[in-house]
């Protein structure tokens, strides 16, 4: 129950990697580290994903696509969601960062600088559209439960911010 | 039903957000700026992705066929148990915010709590919850300071809705037999330990917030025991159109 590793069965990745986050599509599931772990018993795959947030809506959804990549590729699935351990920004690859930079969504910043963001009022985060850091915060909150809203005082650019979670 | 204790212990948590989350639900597109009414519904979604985790399981507590959407949409007024705060209408926005932070100081306070349960799914559930939560808090708390230490006209609204939801806090911490009987297992949380912190936190923000601290000592219950206040009839027939107009539908 406590552990933070994923085991996900080498064949399997190539599968889960093709589907996306149905609210960020340039994400693979995979590189979000929603998918705690696959394996094939008799044929059937048994997946346990976690969601990022308690009532993120992309989770029936990302479990469907799960389903429908692994009936493709011949297997039968059954999905299960699991809350322990709860899932953290940590667990999002370098490569899910940088396809969330260029889909122009700020990738998390550690722990203590996101406080400082989101309630400091500090300039950290960079702007996806120049790269300056002299963005404000324009909203705690934003378009999905993940994020918040920044614009970018040189070059006008409004952009989200994926908020870290620990 | 072979667990009837844990069943109504995890009610009494659930309801709490589920009341609060259809609350926080009727500011949609109806917020006083574009930013606290997303702000308020990111909370909403966050409560209601909770409750559907304790719902679940409850559901699987109950068996008989019973289901998440059984235990939300299907029960009466008298059956719901939760505090009567969260009930409490978006009279204005000082009433919205002093709800959210005289609940979710309580909230975090909760699940601290709860995370140490000896019950796997429902330490599972306050771990995911609370970091949830905690955002919630900095949410309330930033706005409680804002309007308190605000303009005389902001200060004067917040003070009138602190005053007004003060009566409601101390139903928080009264406890009910579920709540003694998951207690004495090492499952639930004794919240009259809470009390203390609980009040200790709110005055030190009200004070920083430039507000008076209520004397009252007369307190409002009966929520935990389905005696409600007449605001949640009027929620619970919004929540609950659709499947008393159409039995069993699905999206």
């Amino acid at each position: 129950m406590t552990t933070t590793e994923q085991n996900i069965e080498s064949i399997l990745i190539p599968i889960l990697e093709k589907v996306s986050d149905p609210e960020i599509p340039v994400l693979s599931i995979m590189d979000m580290g929603v998918v705690r772990s696959a394996v094939i018993e008799n044929n059937k795959v048994k997946v346990q994903i976690t969601p990022t947030y308690s009532g993120c809506p992309a989770m029936d959804v990302i479990g469907d696509d799960i389903k429908a990549a692994l009936k493709t590729a011949g297997y039968d699935s059954e999905i299960e969601l699991i809350l322990a351990p709860a899932w953290t920004t940590d667990w999002i690859t370098p490569r899910g960062r940088k396809a969330l930079e260029d889909y122009g969504i700020a990738a998390p910043l550690n722990a203590e600088a996101d406080k400082d963001v989101l309630l400091n009022g500090k300039r950290l985060v960079k702007c996806t559209n120049c790269g300056s850091t002299n963005t404000r915060l324009v909203s705690q909150f934003g378009s999905t439960a993940c994020k918040a809203q920044f614009q970018c005082d040189d070059c006008q650019e409004p952009f989200d911010y994926f908020k870290c979670l620990k | 039903m072979k667990n009837e204790n844990l069943y109504k212990y995890i009610l009494g948590i659930a309801d709490n957000s589920l009341i609060l989350g259809q609350r926080l639900g009727e500011l949609t597109g109806h917020g006083p700026s574009l930013e606290t009414d997303i702000a308020c519904t990111n909370i909403s979604l966050d409560l209601f992705g909770q409750v559907r985790s304790y719902y679940q399981y409850a559901a699987k507590i109950a068996g008989d066929n019973r289901t998440e959407d059984d235990i939300a949409m299907l029960r009466k007024e008298r059956e719901y148990v939760n505090v009567l705060l969260v009930e409490q209408p978006n009279t204005n926005f000082a009433y919205t915010i002093a709800r959210q932070f005289l609940f979710d100081v309580y909230h975090f306070l909760f699940l601290t709590q709860l995370e140490k349960s000896k019950d796997l799914t429902l330490s599972a559930i306050a771990t995911k919850s609370l970091k949830e939560v905690s955002y919630h808090q900095r949410f309330s708390t930033d706005w409680l300071k804002r309007l308190g230490d605000g303009t005389a006209e902001s200060k004067e609204k917040m003070q009138e809705a602190i005053d007004g939801l003060w009566t409601y806090t101390d139903e928080l911490f009264h406890q009910t037999e579920a709540d003694k009987a998951m207690v004495s297992e090492g499952v639930g949380v004794d919240v009259t330990k809470l009390k203390e912190a609980y009040y200790e936190k709110v005055e030190a923000v009200l004070k920083e917030a430039t507000l008076t601290v209520p004397e009252s000592k007369w307190f409002q219950k009966g929520g935990k025991q389905g005696i409600h206040t007449e605001h949640l009839g009027y929620l619970l027939s919004d929540l609950q159109y659709m499947q008393r107009t159409y039995p069993n539908m699905e999206w």
